[in-house]
């Protein structure tokens, strides 16, 4: 059932969780307001097994000499929610930012390795960076809209930055705004400027910048850092709702966000991937001690 | 500025001190707008409009009109920006997106080092190598390819606007550049990263995210290069050719409302000619702080109600 030819060498990563075994997944914790969970919903039973988005193989990634993330592998599965866990510092934003390329914006920064999107190596030369950020989306720890850009504007930078607009920019912007659940808060000021919204509304605007680009995959790095427990709720929702239709890869400080909202669980220590399996597996047993010391709460 | 409750002494003397600081600018200001303005008053209102308008300056008759210097001050300055602006904020660009850290910081230090040098400095340089690189070789040449316009018509002298607007151009850019890179600086990364992670070139993060971000920084550094290159004295007064004339061309000598106060200060042998020459800070005085206004208005008119 492991539907990744797993590098031999790698150490003690549990079978990712594919397909079926998502239904196995305990049902989520409920939040102030529960989740619609509808027959296209992706944790669905009777869905069709899903394939394998994105491979991360043998990535070894730095700043200079410090190489901060070593030999990491492992799959993140075609629209489910892969979460990201391990203490500060240990990799994970790191780890994210190799799968878009957006690691190697930093000066000095280094990358090794593979990273497979639909099969292709992402660093193979193939693609440049640019046309592969516009299928792997990310959205920011801090809300970051652009302030001087409308809201409207904002929905479309990814148009607007490149001087160019989309054919039907109206719906463009509806559609995305509602996949990111913000447009009934600012259909009435689409024209406001970016700046204008709260924190939480603007790191909805966040999300539907990325998703209106209609990305294959959404890298989250802890979307809900700055936000408010109902804010973060909305986000969860969100999530939930995306992952029939967009690859998403969260990073997460919240060990209950990862029980709640995704399929697979990466726990990464040190810069090395200690565990990788599913959510449900994993939270409750675990395969290292490191894992289990760390999700009950005894470092990190 | 209320005064809250609950303020120690210290508070309140950091406060009173900072007051009577704010307070100690805007006095020093009015001073010296007072006392160009009582100092002016007798030329002024015997001149009215005319003072402004007229294109006289004749000491000996007592008839004195601004025009020609108020004339040079805004053709060098227009000048010195037009080519400043896009060299200066270019090479901030260059410093604080492109080039690595260190070649950023020793071409910062150099900017820097420009930016201290004396003006009588670049003025004899301008006098002695500027000039006369202009009118041997250049001027020649552009009348040689421009043929007669009136742009560049005139004998080749090597004093005039063009020359006085090249020399300011390269004394403003360092104002430019250092303040440009600092308020690009200070466009925080993660609207960077915003642009590159939609797919954003390079190019495309600087025209679309940076530059906005920044742009009322940016209308700050150039309203600062605006301001040296208006009140800019020694260096211009050497390389203007002091003629009191309106000339079309770029090669023509002139003057500069700086300038004229600086010449003529010293042997101002009437109080009238003395009210004269503070009439003309006056006017310098006046265009500082419109056109300053008015790039005010234009950042706030382009900005529309957005946060910058
Ligand atoms: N720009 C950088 N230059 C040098 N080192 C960096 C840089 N960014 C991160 N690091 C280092 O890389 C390591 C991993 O950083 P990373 O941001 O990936 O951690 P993280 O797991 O996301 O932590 P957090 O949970 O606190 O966000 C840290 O030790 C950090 O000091
Ligand atoms: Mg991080």
């Amino acid at each position: 059932m492991n539907p990744m030819p797993m590098p031999t060498e790698t150490r003690r990563i549990a079978t990712g969780a594919a397909g079926r075994d998502v239904a196995l997944v305990a049902p989520r914790p409920h939040l102030g307001m529960p989740f619609q969970r509808d027959e296209d919903s992706p944790t669905a039973p009777d869905k069709e097994p899903r394939g394998i988005k994105m491979v991360i193989d043998s990535l070894t990634a730095g700043y200079g000499s410090h190489a901060v993330l070593r030999n990491v592998s492992l799959p993140v599965i075609e629209r489910t929610v892969t979460a990201v866990i391990g203490p500060s510092g240990c990799g994970k934003s790191t780890l994210v930012r190799c799968l878009n390329r957006m690691h190697e914006i930093i000066p000095n920064a280094c990358v090794s390795g593979r990273v497979l999107l639909d099969g292709r190596d992402i660093y193979g030369g193939h693609l440049d960076p640019i046309e592969l950020r516009r299928r792997v989306g990310m959205v920011f720890q801090k809300p970051n809209p652009f302030p001087t850009m409308t809201v409207r504007d904002n929905v479309l930078a990814g148009w607007r930055l490149t001087g160019t607009r989309p054919p039907n920019a109206d719906g463009v912007v509806e559609d995305a705004l509602r996949r990111a659940a913000l447009w009934d808060e600012v259909k009435d000021r689409l024209k406001a400027p970016g700046a204008s919204l709260s924190g939480g509304q603007a790191q909805r605007l966040c999300i539907a910048r990325a998703l209106a680009v209609r990305p294959d995959v959404l890298l989250m790095d802890e979307p809900c850092s700055a936000l408010d427990p109902i804010a973060t709720a909305r986000i969860e929702e969100l999530i939930h709702e995306l992952a029939s239709s967009v690859t998403i890869v969260i990073v997460t400080h919240n060990m209950q966000q990862a029980a709640r909202v995704s399929e697979n669980t990466a726990f990464l220590y040190m810069g090395e991937l200690i565990e990788f399996g599913a959510t449900a597996g994993l939270f409750t047993r675990p395969s290292d001690p490191r894992t289990e010391d760390y999700i009950t709460g005894r470092f990190g | 500025m209320q005064a809250r409750p609950n303020t120690s002494g210290a508070d309140t003397a950091f406060h009173a001190t900072l007051v009577l600081a704010g307070l100690g600018v805007v006095t020093v200001l009015a001073g010296v707008a007072w006392e160009l303005l009582s100092l002016s008053g007798e030329a002024l209102s015997k001149g009215g409009i005319g003072f402004i308008t007229g294109m006289t300056w004749d000491p000996v008759a007592e008839e004195f009109g601004a025009l020609p210097a108020l004339y040079g001050t805004l053709v060098t300055s227009a000048l010195a920006l037009l080519i400043a602006v896009p060299l200066g904020i270019g090479s901030a660009v260059f410093m604080s997106e492109i080039a690595s850290s260190r070649v950023a910081t020793v071409v910062g230090v150099l900017v820097d080092l420009l930016a201290a040098i004396p003006s009588v400095i670049y003025g004899l340089w301008g006098l002695f190598v500027l000039a006369p690189l202009l009118r041997e070789h250049v001027q020649p040449g552009v009348q040689k390819l421009f043929g007669e316009l009136p742009l560049f018509a005139g004998p080749p002298l090597g004093v005039g606007y063009g020359t006085a607007g090249l020399l300011l151009a390269i004394m403003v850019i360092p104002v430019i550049t250092a303040v440009s890179r600092e308020v690009l600086r200070a466009v925080p990364d993660t609207q960077r990263e915003a642009a590159y992670a939609l797919g954003a070139t390079p190019f495309e993060v600087i025209r679309g995210t940076v530059f906005p971000y920044a742009r009322s920084g940016l209308v700050g550094a150039v309203v600062l290069g605006l301001g040296r290159a208006l009140g800019e004295t020694m260096a211009v007064t050497m390389v203007i050719g002091n003629r009191y004339d309106i000339s079309a061309s770029l090669f023509a000598p002139g003057y500069t409302l700086a300038a004229v106060i600086a010449n003529e200060f010293t042997e101002a042998f009437s109080p009238h000619y003395l009210s004269a020459l503070a009439g003309l800070g006056v006017v310098l005085l006046g265009t500082t702080l419109i056109l300053n206004a008015a790039a005010r208005l234009l950042v706030r008119g382009v900005r529309h109600g957005g946060a910058g």
